[in-house]
């Protein structure tokens, strides 16, 4: 039992994460229709600003006089960072193509991924770059088996904070209001005045920071980034997209717990070689039993 | 021109910027708290001298002012086109063939490893051809089957002892049933969904390659493959047959070009027959197909386990090559090659491919000290080709004419 409540704590933990980098998926595809292949390298980009970041401050020593200035700070620079990246790939790999064939898209957003992905790499080398570990070294312990780290109650209440933020922000006003106008019909959203290519600039925006805060979080729980990582993550991301209704940002939000908690009791209890697997698993099996997802409406022959 | 440029410098400028703001945190700042712009802007200024120089001459193509030279280049290049439709085809088929039949003579060692690599990526091109180019469906799990055809060649030549020759057909089978099992739940999907399903599966095939221990040794793969084994007749004291490995390189390079000329000879027959143009249909319009009678599903279905065939074959001749599989060598980066390749070349068509092959194979082994760039260039070329040519360098012939063609 112990050890259950211990997965389940790690899991909302990963399930956070995943969640995050699952919005960003399905902001865009409820607004342009298109898997955004390069969605996981924003959020690997965003795990390497937040080191070079942390590093830079703790280089100059202002991590021990205001860690939580600098931890602030690095999470912001991160998600401006990638919100800016994200932005300029949009209006490079994929405006030009909106009228092209969907074929067309995806494979400008697979080299685009590639593209970002190796570029990573060629600036910042190919091993991992670690994060700074003194940070959050103190948990809270109950009983013999389960511990709560204080990375962990960060990474959840920070989770908590973007996803509520992001809820009023999409339900709340004027912007969101102009985000959910545009994702259900572009030409009578754009009769009404709204500019739909700012529309989905911001909604890049909004996504890539949201992977970007994911990021961070990513290497402050396992200690180090690589440029390759935005790779498995970003396809269970997807896989949690999928699963909460692609299009659905509270299914996002669902599907990407449910999909932490999967892997993480799949490891502890079938098999941890395995743990990628599981979430491929559910994927699959979304996708040929309920296409449509948790809490997706009925999508139409054009949306799949 | 000076019209076309105003046109053009704008987004140019932002997008340099943009870059510019892009690659500073990257590489301005540093781990003990300082900040450098050196080097940065000296890389951002190679990128700009680079994009400047190909920005000046896409506008002055533009707006005509490079006429002195592409007039010319036209007029020889349409020289050279109509000289290529006057000639009949089997000549240049002919002309490549033989070619390729006297190539290992001149080059050495390397260039025949290398030419080897070619034979092999262009029948696992052709096949990735057959479900995206011909049937329009994106495939990024494709290198599974591969890995799948390589591991069924070496796990029954190393348990059961079988030849080369009697693993062959298997190991097109057993991709091919890999290909089904795959493809018969994901095919009800359209497009993107499709795409990441099979990304998926390729991630599944290779983790259980690489944590099936008691079957595929895992990630120290498996040694001791023998290589393709043939009879050749002698006729000293009557006609006896003696058995040989082989195992020079310039003797296997034609059992690769053999294969090679096989996967273009079957995708040629597919792509012209009844198949075909249901694939072809399917790939215009899926609904449309459906309802004059196409079944779709069977039809994707059956280019998909036709796609893994080939990988199938290819894998077989890969293990043979190697004597040793493992599954690092089936990431999802080749099947991002072997697609670049396609894409690069023209998605449909044969020769496009062999050129796309070439172009990506033999031209990171000639600049061997940018190897490290290989992978950016592949990602950029794939991208560019989409915004500038998407049906790249030889488009595909269309098998008819389209409506709009006839009414225009």
């Amino acid at each position: 039992m112990e050890y259950f409540i211990q997965q389940l704590i790690n899991g909302i933990t990963l399930g956070g994460m995943y969640a995050l980098i699952a919005l960003g998926y399905t902001m865009v595809y409820g607004v342009i229709q298109l898997i955004n292949f390069a969605h996981g390298e924003f959020f690997a980009a965003g795990g390497y600003v937040g080191a070079i970041a942390l590093a830079y401050f703790a280089g100059n020593g202002y991590m021990d006089s205001h860690p939580i200035i600098c931890l602030t700070g690095s999470f912001m620079i991160a998600m401006a960072y990638c919100a800016y990246l994200a932005v300029g790939v949009e209006k490079i790999a994929y405006k030009p193509l909106r009228k092209n064939s969907r074929l067309a898209v995806l494979l400008s957003a697979l080299g685009m991924s590639i593209f970002l992905s190796n570029g990573m790499m060629l600036t910042q080398g190919v091993y991992d770059k670690v994060y700074p570990s003194e940070l959050f070294q103190g948990r809270f312990d109950f009983g013999d088996m389960i511990t709560i780290s204080y990375l962990q109650i960060l990474i959840v209440s920070l989770t908590a904070v973007l996803l509520v933020g992001l809820n009023l922000l999409v339900f709340k006003t004027k912007i969101g209001m102009a985000m959910r106008a545009t994702a259900q019909d572009k030409t009578m959203s754009s009769l009404v005045a709204i500019s739909s290519n700012r529309i989905i600039s911001l909604t890049f925006a909004i996504g890539a920071g949201l992977a970007a805060a994911a990021g961070i979080m990513y290497g402050l729980y396992y200690g180090s980034v690589k440029y390759d990582m935005g790779f498995v993550p970003g396809i269970k991301a997807f896989a949690a997209a999928v699963l909460g209704g692609i299009g659905n940002i509270t299914g996002a939000m669902i599907g990407g717990l449910i999909i932490g908690m999967v892997e993480i009791f799949g490891a502890g209890y079938i098999s941890g070689e395995y743990k990628d697997v599981f979430a491929f698993i559910i994927l699959i099996a979304v996708l040929y039993f309920k296409p449509t997802g948790i809490m997706g409406e009925n999508i139409d022959d054009t949306r799949v | 021109m000076i019209h076309e440029f105003k046109k053009v410098w704008k987004p140019y400028t932002i997008g340099m910027l943009w870059l510019l703001g892009l690659l500073w945190p990257l590489m301005g700042i540093h781990a003990d708290g300082t900040l450098t712009f050196q080097k940065t802007v000296t890389v951002w200024s190679y990128i700009l001298a680079g994009s400047l120089v190909c920005l000046m001459i896409y506008v002055m193509k533009t707006s005509g002012s490079l006429k002195f030279i592409t007039g010319p280049v036209t007029r020889v290049t349409g020289g050279a086109r109509s000289a290529t439709t006057a000639l009949p085809s089997w000549v240049w088929i002919v002309l490549l063939l033989g070619v390729a039949l006297v190539y290992p003579q001149f080059a050495g060692r390397y260039g025949t490893d290398v030419a080897i690599n070619v034979m092999l990526y262009i029948c696992l091109g052709l096949g990735i051809n057959v479900v995206v180019g011909l049937a329009g469906m994106l495939d990024l799990g494709y290198i599974a089957f591969y890995g799948v055809g390589a591991y069924t060649y070496a796990l029954l030549n190393v348990t059961y002892g079988l030849a080369f020759w009697v693993c062959l057909p298997f190991a097109a089978l057993f991709a091919c049933l890999a290909g089904c099992i795959v493809g018969y739940p994901t095919l009800r999907m359209r497009g993107d969904y499709l795409a990441i399903v099979t990304l998926g599966f390729g991630e599944i095939i290779r983790i259980i390659l690489n944590n099936w221990m008691s079957l595929t040794n895992g990630p120290n793969g498996i040694l001791g493959i023998k290589p393709i084994g043939i009879y050749i007749p002698i006729f000293e004291n009557g006609l006896t047959f003696e058995h040989i490995w082989v195992k020079k390189l310039q003797l296997f390079y034609y059992f690769a070009l053999g294969l090679a000329i096989f996967a273009a000879i079957a995708v040629r027959r597919l792509n012209y027959s009844r198949v075909g143009r249901a694939w072809e249909s399917i790939r215009e319009d899926e609904t449309a197909a459906e309802l004059m009678g196409v079944n779709t599903f069977i039809y994707k279905l059956l280019a998909y386990a036709m796609g893994a065939a080939f990988a199938g074959l290819a894998g077989a001749f890969f293990a043979a090559r190697m004597k040793f599989v493992s599954p690092e060598s089936f990431t999802f980066l080749e099947s991002a090659m072997v697609l670049c390749m396609v894409v690069l070349g023209g998605m449909g068509s044969i020769p496009g491919i062999i050129l796309g092959v070439i172009a990506l194979i033999a031209l990171p082994e000639v600049f061997r000290e940018l190897q490290s760039y290989r992978m950016l260039v592949f990602g950029a070329t794939m991208v560019i080709m989409m915004l500038f040519r998407p049906s790249g360098l030889i488009p595909a012939k269309r098998v008819g004419t389209r409506s709009e063609e006839k009414e225009g």
